[in-house]
């Protein structure tokens, strides 16, 4: 039973050079994971490997790293949205016992401006001995400010006469055009065109760590804790601040309370901790406070979308027009996906742009753009099926080019009984709870690719895979260990998994749902390969050729006579001295990019309060080949909850009047809490030959819109700004009742 | 609200700055009942640290004192300010950092502890307050290897996921089950509603209250 092989091309670096080259891999078939009925591990579930240590409170976070000699950061912000330091002083607070340094914008004008242009911009920071002292000195730094206008209204700062953000240029940013065919002929071939206007606001991201570091300088070697989402990222962002070789400087995240977009690369906090930390001589702790989050740290934009579409009395769409803004704050982009969302539509003009505002800066936040340009389309799309007498399935279906969301879109629809248990008709029930159901799509990218591992094969038989990831939460340490124990024949336990570190081996940032689809081919290239280096060693011993090996169950036989057999540990020891070390990378074949996903949503909406209930949600996604279903699941409803956080109850509030953020907490900024949590059925649309795709974004995109829809098929109240909180659907309904 | 936190919830809007420069803080207003508290109740029992407490108390009122807090049945001193919250104090003293300071104003659960079997916020609580009475974490929760079965459930059902606010979870799953050892989903959902997680874990921690509340029932 000699092993198939095939020859698949891999780009390694040469002299800082890409260059492309061949290599061998057995050929375990399409998607590149073999006959996963006979897997130990790989696509069955598996508990956390490190939950012992989160429910134990042994897992040591960022915010917990406590070192001799440590002192506690804080940031001194902006009190104003828009002003001008004339003066900053800290003799007061230099003279507080307890306060070792402080740094102001003289220190380093890449991290502080004298130019404020949002309440909680970064101006100066302290180190002292108490995080109580800490925010003594924050108070006795004395600040003389020039207040100038702002504006933190997107539709305010529209206007040419608005307070400009920026001084080199306005606050609107160039606008971004996506077009097809003709706009003119197609609306011209339509029998039924809508227009209307969508609105969707910002959102906190919310990692329950807050953003911070620790750092310790010796030298000029930096070594650095971070909560983060890219440990290389934030290696890069720093030797290049301080003007040191990368080698210099070490990021470690061993745990970490999650991210959602807004956690790579150093950023000030990162630099301004490293700052103090060199300045004080003595390691800096510097850990955001949550009012400094919501300020300071990123967010979702918001997005208007001003929408026209038009079909043909079947229910072709024919042309689609849409114009759309929203504020990234004081930087960065509100740009949504540049063309028609889902639906292959042949006329479309898209004119975008961002509209700067005296606010935080955006970040990205899972699935940028989608949420938004699903909440739109996908109330547009039942708008449509409506003005034309359709089911909203059966638009959708008419018009998806996709054909996986569309089998996906029918298995949701069979499983929560949309043909027998929804009501066509909106509106039909009497009485004062009222419910409802609806639909919503999404499309994600993801993919693979920028990863590299390490594995140490010992002759004791002990294994050591090295692979610079991070686990921000979803379960990567647990899927390395996965894919190498599966690889080895081994167990779980017996391979000792290093990640989060850049003292091993390159991986890219934890985003765009890309992680499980980058590491895990890394993972299973760099063991396979170490594995067949061993083989090769061994297989004399053996009397056949390397190939004919196989590892599983702890042994390594001959496939074709398992009689010929030994134990992990006998044929390690066959090595002599030398271990097998083998350094690798991701390889094409075992990924994916590209997936649809389709949430189905009952409401119950008070027609007298105007309170809505999500009461269940039936999500139905596709993640190629799932590694660990038990994980993957967690993400799902993870995704799925912060969709209706996002559609029902989060937002950022600013006041026009003084240009704050007043919900800038926990209590009033509405997160999810667990009386708000609906029965949430995962349903799985398996395509195990594209191999792994990530899941963390897509389950979070199609759930505004489908709440939505639900809220109009249970009372008739077409709700196009989110959050759908009671007064928005009072006032709905009360249009309703005027007709 | 029927959370199963005992320490009420101040009525805190945002209090931005005003243009005078002077603000309303929690750890300000925390400062003020502490100091109360010290000299009214605490003072006799604590010792004042020598080390800078003059300049100290010149510059800002602050003064420091050495406190022995009883935490998973083990004594601890601890140098502390008045204002110090016993979050503070655990976390960045005596380095038992299971519970998590997220919100810091008693708003997300992530640092519950108990405090004489009754379920805190010990971001809302002084440390100081907190002497001479039995501190539990939830590093006290498993009996040396071997997990309580709340844990056990937890890491069965995957009820975590960054792990944040797992501590917090387990501490009020747990004086869930010892107040009540066969809750409806709905108590449960009650029980935990002081409690936030942004992972969006909860379908899993459900199950695994669930879970535990039966074995714990039959015995185990």
């Amino acid at each position: 039973m000699q092993q198939k092989m095939k020859t698949v091309t891999i780009t390694i670096q040469e002299d800082g050079e890409p260059r492309e080259i061949e290599i061998q891999v057995p050929d375990t078939g399409e998607g590149g994971w073999g006959d996963l009925s006979k897997n130990t591990y790989i696509n069955k579930p598996h508990t956390r490997v490190d939950a012992v240590d989160k429910v134990t409170g042994r897992a040591k976070y960022t915010a917990d790293i406590k070192l001799p000699g440590l002192l506690y950061g804080r940031i001194l912000r902006s009190a104003h949205p828009r002003a001008r330091i004339n003066r900053i002083d800290a003799t007061r607070a230099m003279a507080l016992p307890g306060v070792s340094v402080v740094v102001l914008p003289n220190d380093d004008p890449e991290v502080f401006s004298r130019e404020c242009r949002f309440a909680g911009q970064e101006i100066a920071a302290v180190a002292a001995t108490t995080p109580e002292v800490a925010e003594d000195a924050l108070h006795a730094i004395d600040v003389d400010y020039e207040v100038l206008p702002f504006v933190v209204d997107e539709d305010a700062a529209r206007d040419p006469d608005a307070a400009q953000v920026h001084s080199d240029r306005g606050n609107v940013g160039e606008p971004r055009v996506g077009e097809q065919g003709d706009i003119a002929a197609g609306f011209a071939q339509a029998d039924v065109t809508l227009e209307a206007s969508y609105r969707c606001q910002v959102q906190s991201h919310i990692a329950l760590e807050t953003h911070g570091n620790v750092c310790q300088w010796e030298g000029d070697k930096l070594t650095v804790w971070a909560s983060t989402q890219g440990v290389f990222s934030v290696r890069g962002e720093l030797a290049g601040h301080f003007g040191i070789p990368e080698t210099n400087v070490r990021v470690i995240t061993e745990f970490m309370g999650g991210g959602f977009g807004a956690k790579f690369g150093a950023r000030k906090e990162g630099v301004i901790c490293a700052l103090l930390a060199r300045k004080a001589g003595a390691p800096v702790k510097l850990m955001l406070t949550r009012k400094e989050e919501h300020l300071a740290t990123g967010n979702r934009p918001s997005a208007v979308q001003h929408v026209k579409l038009g079909a043909t009395s079947d229910g072709k769409l024919v042309a689609y027009e849409r114009s759309n803004y929203g504020t990234p704050g004081v930087a960065g982009s509100a740009n949504i996906p540049g063309a028609p969302y889902l639906y292959e539509i042949p006329n479309y003009r898209i004119e975008q742009t961002s509209v700067f505002t005296n606010a935080g800066p955006m970040a990205a936040q899972r699935a940028p753009g989608h949420p938004q340009a699903a909440f739109a389309m996908e109330s547009m799309m039942d708008e449509m099926a409506e003005a034309l007498g359709m089911d909203p399935i059966d638009i959708r279906q008419m018009n998806d080019p996709d054909e996986a969301r569309r089998n996906m879109v029918a298995m949701g629809a069979e499983h929560i009984g949309w043909k027998t248990r929804r009501s066509a008709t909106p509106n039909s029930q009497t009485g004062r709870i009222k419910t409802g159901m609806g639909v919503g799509s999404c499309r994600w990218g993801g993919g693979g690719g920028r990863t590299q591992a390490e594995c140490t094969i010992n002759p004791d038989g002990s294994v050591q895979v090295k692979c610079g990831t991070q686990d921000i939460g979803t379960g990567t340490l647990t899927l390395v260990h996965m894919v190498a124990a599966e690889e080895f024949g081994l167990k779980i336990e017996d391979i000792d998994v290093r990640i989060g570190d850049t003292n091993y081996p390159y991986s890219g940032g934890s985003g765009g749902s890309t992680t499980a689809a980058s590491v895990s081919p890394a993972i299973k290239g760099t063991t396979m390969l170490a594995k067949l280096e061993l083989f090769n060693k061994i297989a004399p011993n053996f009397g056949v050729e390397p190939g004919e090996l196989v590892a599983s169950d702890g042994s390594v036989f001959v496939g074709s006579d398992p009689s010929k057999s030994m134990t992990w540990q006998q044929a390690t020891a066959q090595l002599g001295d030398e271990p097998i070390f083998f350094h690798g990378q991701w390889l094409p074949g075992y990924s994916d990019s590209g997936v649809p996903g389709v949430h189905f949503v009952e409401v119950s909406v008070d027609t007298e309060t105007g309170l809505v209930k999500v009461d269940r949600v039936v999500a139905v996604h596709n993640s190629g080949m799932i590694l660990n279903p038990l994980t993957w699941a967690s993400q799902v409803n993870g995704g799925v909850l912060m969709g209706i956080g996002y559609g029902m109850y989060e937002n950022r509030i600013m006041d026009p009047a003084t240009g704050y953020m007043v919900n800038a907490n926990l209590e009033d900024y509405k997160v999810m809490g667990s009386t708000d949590i609906p029965e949430i059925e995962i349903l799985r649309y398996d395509e195990p030959e594209r191999g792994v795709i990530g899941i963390g974004e897509p389950a979070t995109i199609p759930t505004p819109a489908s709440i939505a829809n639900a809220i109009y098929n249970a009372c008739g109240a077409r709700i196009r700004e989110m959050p759908f909180t009671p007064d928005k659907v009072l006032s709905a309904l009360a249009a309703v009742k005027e007709g | 609200m029927a959370d199963r936190h005992d320490e009420a919830r101040p009525d805190e809007s945002s209090h931005p700055e005003t243009k005078s420069g002077t603000r309303f803080t929690r750890r300000g207003f925390l400062k003020g009942a502490g100091a109360g508290a010290v000299t009214a109740a605490v003072a006799p029992a604590i010792l004042v640290s020598e080390a800078g407490t003059a300049a100290a108390q010149e510059a800002e009122g602050v003064m420091s004192a050495t406190i022995t807090l009883d935490v998973n049945g083990q004594s601890h001193n601890v140098e502390v300010e008045a204002r110090t919250t016993l979050a503070d104090a655990l976390r960045d003293r005596l380095e038992i950092t299971g519970p998590k300071v997220v919100c810091d104003k008693g708003e997300c659960g992530a640092c519950t502890v108990e405090l004489d079997g009754k379920l805190v916020f010990s971001c809302m609580t002084l440390a100081m307050d907190a002497q001479g009475r039995k501190i539990e974490t939830v590093e006290g929760m498993a009996d040396g290897d071997s997990l309580h079965p709340i844990q056990e459930a937890f890491v069965e059902k995957d009820a975590l996921m960054c792990g944040f606010c797992t501590p917090g979870f387990l501490m009020s799953s747990k004086s869930l089950l010892d107040a009540n050892d066969n809750p409806t989903p709905e108590e449960v959902r009650e029980g935990l509603s002081g409690n936030i997680c942004r992972c969006g874990t909860y379908p899993h921690v459900f199950e695994a209250v669930m879970s535990a509340a039966e074995k714990m029932r039959k015995g185990g």
